[in-house]
């Protein structure tokens, strides 16, 4: 058991003689090893959160043409620490009638139901968290546990603008749900397991995202839903509810709201990476090959798995800086009436055609698979074109009648 | 695994009393509600102790406390559903003034 | 006290302390907070009961959805004079005394009964608890049938609270 090999159950050892060297029981080491694990994980998270800061300004300003922060430090990469110095040293204040308890409970409740993410996600084969049998569910579960917090936030904050905030968003959140677990549960059939190991090395042949494009369409959109970043952030719509739920946070606490939007932003882009692109593995079968075996190694799963997770969470960003504000009333006409059946029937065709090909050679059942999915987009095009041609005529004939009867009128 | 059986049926049952005592003395129909769900709380706790204890091959007892959830979900979005409707004609959610059905 | 104890301890006493803060507590969104607390506290429960499917159903069913139905509720069905007054009825009491009667004649009953006293056997290694849950409730010689009625009746439920909440007039 080599370092580079193994390093979980090395370190694990080399602590574990450590401590029993020392006199503590099993026990009691094994809850120690466990707590240090937590730790590292913790502060790996953190200190990643801190680089995303970075990455989300250079990023926005890219996107907009112009450089973003360069002046402290090489490409500004100090920057995000400044942020954090200033946030540190605002002054703290709570509002008169909060109810100071919650007040301070919401922007923990917020971070933690991002680091508990932190538990199952799989940054290689040998260096993950904890590999739950029902992984898949327990992303919904912490899901549920961040819209908590915000009505928790908007509630504590004895201010409507806040409370209105916190409704819309959680309104939004919980709607869009359901178009997530469905498109949750696509992955699962496609596994046949629900631990995200599973289904990291069901992809060793071929990716999800070919087998499947519209399950990762759905569950993109509703993962940026869920994250209440843009084109669906209602509680950050300056213009309409002057910052939503988070208005009367102030210094440290507006800080961890605003990580742990970014850190949960960079989770989602990792679970799309591992239940879409492959996760740690996913290279075709090419590791098989003795030249190439060293893509079998923890660190370069590891390196493969933070590279794609950046992909990801760079594609919610562009989503992000390309798209104007949906409103409220349209986001959830939209998931209702579009999402929720579109994500349905994908999944019938996806179990029904699971068992009809499941005899096949894989070219044909990765044919078949994507082949379904195309057609299923295509009707469904057509169906929005026939809609909307309908609507438009009826804002036609509605407009030309009545200029008519202003005409009769003058 | 050295936990007895009856410290789970213990738990369920101080559980349910502490639901029932606040279902029979809260004035306000949602704290009703709330002594209603820790009620189905306790008996949900019952079923899966005696699941993993008496027979853990067969589902009986997951598949009933699922079943629970499910009931349990249906009744409070109901129960809310009329609390509020109730609140916009009378204007009140206190149980006992919603009396108008009374000789 | 094996650590698993401890753990139990532990866990029965958050539960216990909530739900008695979720029948005592003036404020209603505090005592829904407090039952969110106890949910988890259950949650955690069937973590320690093996019972892993379920812990995260808990969290998803009853906190995602039920407790977030409930402070919705309570928002909007605030008045501000509701919170000063006393929250229990004039007899509090009665209910109180019944309570306890109840919780010591199921403590007697449970503790009399010599076979609650073992503890569990081990589940063998080699059966997945959560695929021999969804074949029991999709095989029709299990419990395919209540499965299904749970879904009528939660359709039903659906159906009846978008209709008494939306509130039109006739």
């Amino acid at each position: 058991m080599v370092f580079v090999n193994d390093p979980i159950k090395y370190l694990d050892a080399v602590i574990r003689d450590l401590l029993t060297g020392w006199g503590l029981s099993n026990g009691l080491s094994t809850v120690i090893i466990y707590f240090i694990g937590i730790t590292v994980l913790i502060i790996f998270a953190m200190v990643l959160d801190i680089f995303l800061v970075w990455v989300e300004r250079k990023v926005v300003a890219r996107f907009q043409d112009r450089l973003g922060p360069n002046r402290i430090g090489p490409f500004g990469i100090i920057q995000p620490f400044a942020d954090i110095i200033k946030l540190i040293i605002k002054e703290d204040i709570t509002p008169g009638g909060a109810d100071k308890f919650l007040f301070n409970l919401g922007p923990v409740l917020a971070i933690s139901s991002v680091i508990i993410l932190w538990a199952i996600l799989p940054i290689s084969s040998k260096i993950f968290g904890v590999d739950l049998n029902v992984a898949v569910l327990y992303l919904v579960a912490a899901g549920a546990l961040g819209t908590l917090s915000i009505i928790v936030g908007g509630w504590a904050s004895n201010n409507k603008y806040a409370l209105l905030g916190a409704f819309r968003m959680v309104a939004n959140m919980i709607s869009y749900e359901i178009p997530m677990v469905i498109a949750l549960l696509i992955p699962t059939i496609l596994a046949d397991s629900m631990s995200v190991q599973g289904i990291t090395q069901a992809q060793g042949g071929m990716w999800f995202a070919f087998l499947s494009p519209l399950a990762l369409i759905i569950f993109l959109i509703s993962a940026i839903a869920e994250l209440g970043r843009s084109p669906f952030d209602l509680n950050e719509a300056e213009s309409e509810i002057v910052a939503g739920f988070h208005i009367e946070y102030t210094g440290m606490k507006f800080g961890l709201f605003y990580a742990g939007e970014l850190l949960h932003a960079f989770t989602f882009g990792g679970f799309i990476a591992v239940l879409f692109f492959g996760g740690y593995g996913g290279f075709f079968g090419l590791e098989k090959i003795g030249l190439f075996s060293w893509l079998s190694n923890p660190f370069v799963q590891a390196i493969v798995f933070l590279a794609k997770a950046m992909f990801g969470y760079w594609v919610i960003m562009w989503i992000k800086y390309s798209m104007p504000r949906i409103r409220i009333d349209h986001m959830l006409a939209f998931n209702w009436k579009f999402l929720t059946p579109l994500a349905l029937v994908v999944l019938v065709n996806t179990a029904i055609l699971g068992k009809v090909l499941a005899g096949f050679p894989n070219w044909i059942y990765v044919l078949g698979m994507f082949s379904s999915n195309i057609v299923i987009g295509f009707i469904t095009i057509q169906i929005l074109r026939i809609y909307g041609r309908k609507q438009r005529n009826t804002l036609l004939k509605n407009s030309s009648t009545n200029g008519k009867n202003q005409e009769q009128v003058a | 695994m050295s936990i007895p059986l009856s410290w789970y049926l213990i738990l369920a049952a101080a559980l349910f009393c502490i639901g029932l005592f606040g279902v029979l003395s809260r004035k306000n129909a949602i704290a009703i509600l709330l002594g209603i769900e820790l009620m189905l709380n306790a008996v949900n706790i019952n079923l899966v102790a005696f699941w993993r204890y008496q027979d853990p091959v067969k589902m009986t007892g997951q598949v009933f406390a699922i079943i629970v959830f499910a009931v349990a979900a249906a009744e409070v979005a109901v129960g809310l559903a009329l609390i509020i409707s109730v609140y916009r004609r009378r204007k009140t959610v206190i149980a006992d003034e919603i009396d108008l059905m009374k000789w | 006290m094996t650590a698993d104890r401890i753990i139990f301890l532990l866990t029965a006493g958050v539960i216990l302390g909530s739900a008695i803060m979720v029948v005592v507590t003036r404020k209603l969104i505090h005592a829904a907070l407090w039952l969110v607390a106890a949910l988890f506290g259950v949650a955690i429960l069937y973590g320690i009961l093996q019972a892993g499917f379920l812990a995260v159903v808990q969290v998803v069913v009853y906190i995602g959805a039920i407790a977030i139905l409930f402070i919705f509720a309570v928002m909007l069905t605030r008045k501000e004079t509701l919170e000063k007054g006393t929250q229990t009825r004039p007899n509090w009491w009665l209910p109180g005394i019944l309570g306890l009667i109840i919780l010591i004649g199921l403590i007697i009953l449970i503790t009399g009964h010599i076979d609650f006293n073992r503890t569990a056997e081990q589940i063998p290694t080699n059966i997945d608890t959560l695929r021999l849950l969804g074949v029991a409730l999709v095989s029709p010689d299990a419990f395919v049938l209540p499965f299904e009625i749970a879904s009528v009746l939660l359709l039903a439920a659906l159906v009846g609270a978008v209709f008494v909440a939306s509130g039109k007039k006739e």
